[in-house]
């Protein structure tokens, strides 16, 4: 039984690092990238294993209505897989990074916490432990997107913990209600409870839920925090935030609790359809317009979260397969753009792109992985963020919705012209700049490595692996008795 | 006499309350699992005990009474001790915090098998990050128009 141990090694690997961390920063590097590597091998290995079954774990040996029981199916052992992934090149890709900011242990201590958080998140079958967790991971976020100690970072911080304060509240008040209603707190037997809840109930619940985790993902009416925080933050820690953090606490939990816990309610697909076009066709314009390297990155992110949503409304086998791939797609492609804006930044100690120049001899790994990620986001074949943008666009089709397959291209347009202006100015502008540091090894390990999961990365979607890695997941959000029966039936 | 902090009516008083409130803390910790209370009530009390001190005598004194190093690495060390006991629950009993001592006789102090311990270590853990995060916070020096 691996389960308890995705949320005890980086728990522990946090700890040990404040214990004996002392003055200087090895012992936090060594722990962290030791939990890390461990974490992706133990999601590998345990995706592998799963075979589409449902594994519960029942903390200290209380059964079921009494304890709280830790469920891992095909969704939360691919999300592991996303998470581990990013974290570990993420923390390759800090050994550098932070030693900019300064020696010390207090990052990479914050960072296991935030692991904690997330692995947490995705694996519990409880719903009060769920938001327990998300805490955990959201307060080790508000601390890292300060790390920086500028009065931007503090102010881009006071903001997220605000906007994070105010989206916990109307969860915690949603979680309340829906106590109240079922009397149970474990998501498998609220599943069971809710056909029999009044449909006025349901629906103030889910409002509540959307709002709030809606505010956790950024979708457009809720995406205010989202371009200060993770443009503040440090790079390896913006491509966190962006990369898994916001489809961790808001679109897994947004998937589990619409469609096993809710068993999707039209009028919630609606909804999902309506906020991810909006994301998709509004901070669209919005990340053009920017000249800050990571603010037009964090745009973007709200519009591929749109994609996402857009995916889950439709709510067709084909959708969800889009989705879910695409959010895959979305963590590696966009975590390896912040990698190149954060060296960017590293090496001339600037990140407005009209300051910027000829990089590409003078960096060539940073500019060779951007062009890489820049086509991979926009879609443009053979990277893996074409084929999960097609299958998006075909599922709307099929869906009879060609409207939201226009808009679907239009935002993969804006989103071509706003990495072409990463390129144009960013790293192609005939202006001669001169370095301040140098890239080490680590930071271009870390880039290269998710460069080429994004040429590869479209490979999950070929018949033999599809089977395996893709199919599972989305049996899983569109089977919604079997959820309930999976964790309670046994 | 040092000059820092409250008058001295303030550090009399406290000078002899702060062990009764620390007995108290411990004594809600003891009885977690027969009283209402536990390690984070008791905790929370004990952290109070030493704000009290905190606040009649200043940071100097305080910082000169206690070993803020040595109260962090309690706080890390009961954290981790939380986590050894809950290995063992696997390592003995089969399941993460699955008890693995005797239950004991009903109402007696030492039963309930690792609640007990597991609310002393809760206790040590909360006492100090809630005693912690306000001795760094009054570290911080900051006047009126100050940028960050």
């Amino acid at each position: 039984m691996m389960l308890p141990y995705f949320i005890i090694i980086p728990l522990l690997a946090a700890f040990l690092i404040t214990l004996i961390g002392g003055k200087r920063d090895i012992w936090g590097i060594a722990l962290s990238m030791i939990a890390t590597a461990a974490l992706l091998i133990m999601s590998l290995v345990s995706f592998l294993q799963l075979r589409g079954e449902t594994i519960v774990y029942e903390m200290g040996n209380w059964q079921l209505p009494l304890g709280i029981a830790l469920v891992m199916d095909s969704l939360s052992g691919f999300m592991l897989i996303i998470v581990s992934l990013v974290a570990l090149t993420s923390v390759v890709y800090s050994i550098q990074y932070v030693r900019h900011l300064g020696q010390d242990f207090k990052y990479y201590a914050l960072f296991m916490f935030m692991l904690t958080g997330m692995n947490g998140v995705i694996l519990t079958g409880d719903i009060f432990n769920l938001f327990v967790f998300m805490e955990i991971a959201l307060f080790a976020a508000f601390a890292l997107v300060a790390y920086g100690c500028r009065a931007e970072e503090y102010e881009a911080a006071f903001k997220y913990a605000i906007m994070g304060a105010v989206s916990s509240t109307l969860i915690l008040i949603g979680i309340g209600v829906l106590y109240s209603a079922t009397s149970t707190l474990t998501m498998a037997r609220i599943a069971q409870a809710i056909p029999g809840l009044p449909s006025q109930i349901v629906l103030w619940i889910g409002g509540l839920f959307l709002a709030g985790f809606g505010l956790k993902a950024a979708a457009m009416p809720f995406h205010a925090w989202l371009p200060d925080a993770h443009s503040s933050a440090p790079a390896p820690i913006s491509s966190m935030l962006s990369g898994v953090l916001i489809k961790v606490l808001g679109i897994y939990a947004i998937i589990r609790l619409f469609f096993n816990v809710f068993d999707a309610p039209s009028a919630f697909l609606t909804i999902f359809i309506v906020i991810g076009s909006a994301s998709i066709l509004i901070s669209g314009f919005l990340a053009i317009i920017q000249w800050d390297f990571k603010r037009l990155l964090a745009y973007s992110s709200i519009s591929q979260i749109g994609y996402i949503l857009l995916g889950m409304g439709l709510a067709t086998p084909l959708a969800i397969l889009g989705a879910v791939f695409h959010l895959f797609n979305h963590a590696i492609f966009k975590s390896l753009l912040f990698y190149d804006a954060g060296s960017v930044e590293l090496a001339l100690g600037t990140r407005d792109l009209q300051k910027l120049g000829k990089l590409g001899k003078l960096l060539p790994v940073t500019s060779g992985t951007s062009i890489i990620a820049s086509l991979a986001i926009s879609g443009i074949p053979p990277f893996n963020g074409f084929f999960s943008k097609l299958i998006i666009i075909l599922a709307a089709i099929a869906a009879g919705q060609p409207v939201l397959a226009l808009l679907a291209i239009l935002g993969s347009i804006l989103t071509l012209a706003a990495v072409m202006k990463i390129q144009r100015y960013g790293l192609r502008q005939d202006v001669d700049v001169a370095p301040v540091e140098k890239i080490g090894l680590g930071m271009n390990i870390a880039m290269i490595l998710l460069a080429v999961i994004c040429i590869v990365g479209g490979l999950l979607i070929a018949p033999g692996i599809r089977e395996v890695a893709l199919d599972p997941v989305v049996n899983v959000i569109l089977e919604k008795a079997e959820y309930v029966q999976m964790v309670l039936g046994r | 006499m040092n000059k820092t902090g409250m008058t001295l009516i303030v550090k009399t008083v406290t000078r002899i309350t702060v062990w009764m409130i620390l007995l108290y803390g411990f004594y809600i910790i003891l009885h977690g699992h027969l009283t209402p209370g536990g390690g984070f009530g008791g905790g929370v009390i004990l952290a109070l005990a030493l704000l009290n001190v905190l606040l009649a005598y200043g940071r100097d004194y305080t910082g000169k009474w206690l070993n803020i190093p040595l109260l962090e690495h309690v706080e890390s060390a009961s954290a981790l001790l939380f986590l050894v006991v809950g290995f063992l629950g696997i390592v003995v009993a089969g399941s993460f915090l699955a008890n693995f001592l005797s239950k004991g006789q009903l109402f007696a102090i030492l039963s309930a098998g690792t609640i007990p311990l597991l609310n002393i270590i809760i206790g040590f853990k909360v006492a100090m990050s809630l005693f912690l995060v306000v001795w760094v916070l009054a570290g911080i020096k900051m006047s009126k128009g100050d940028a960050v």
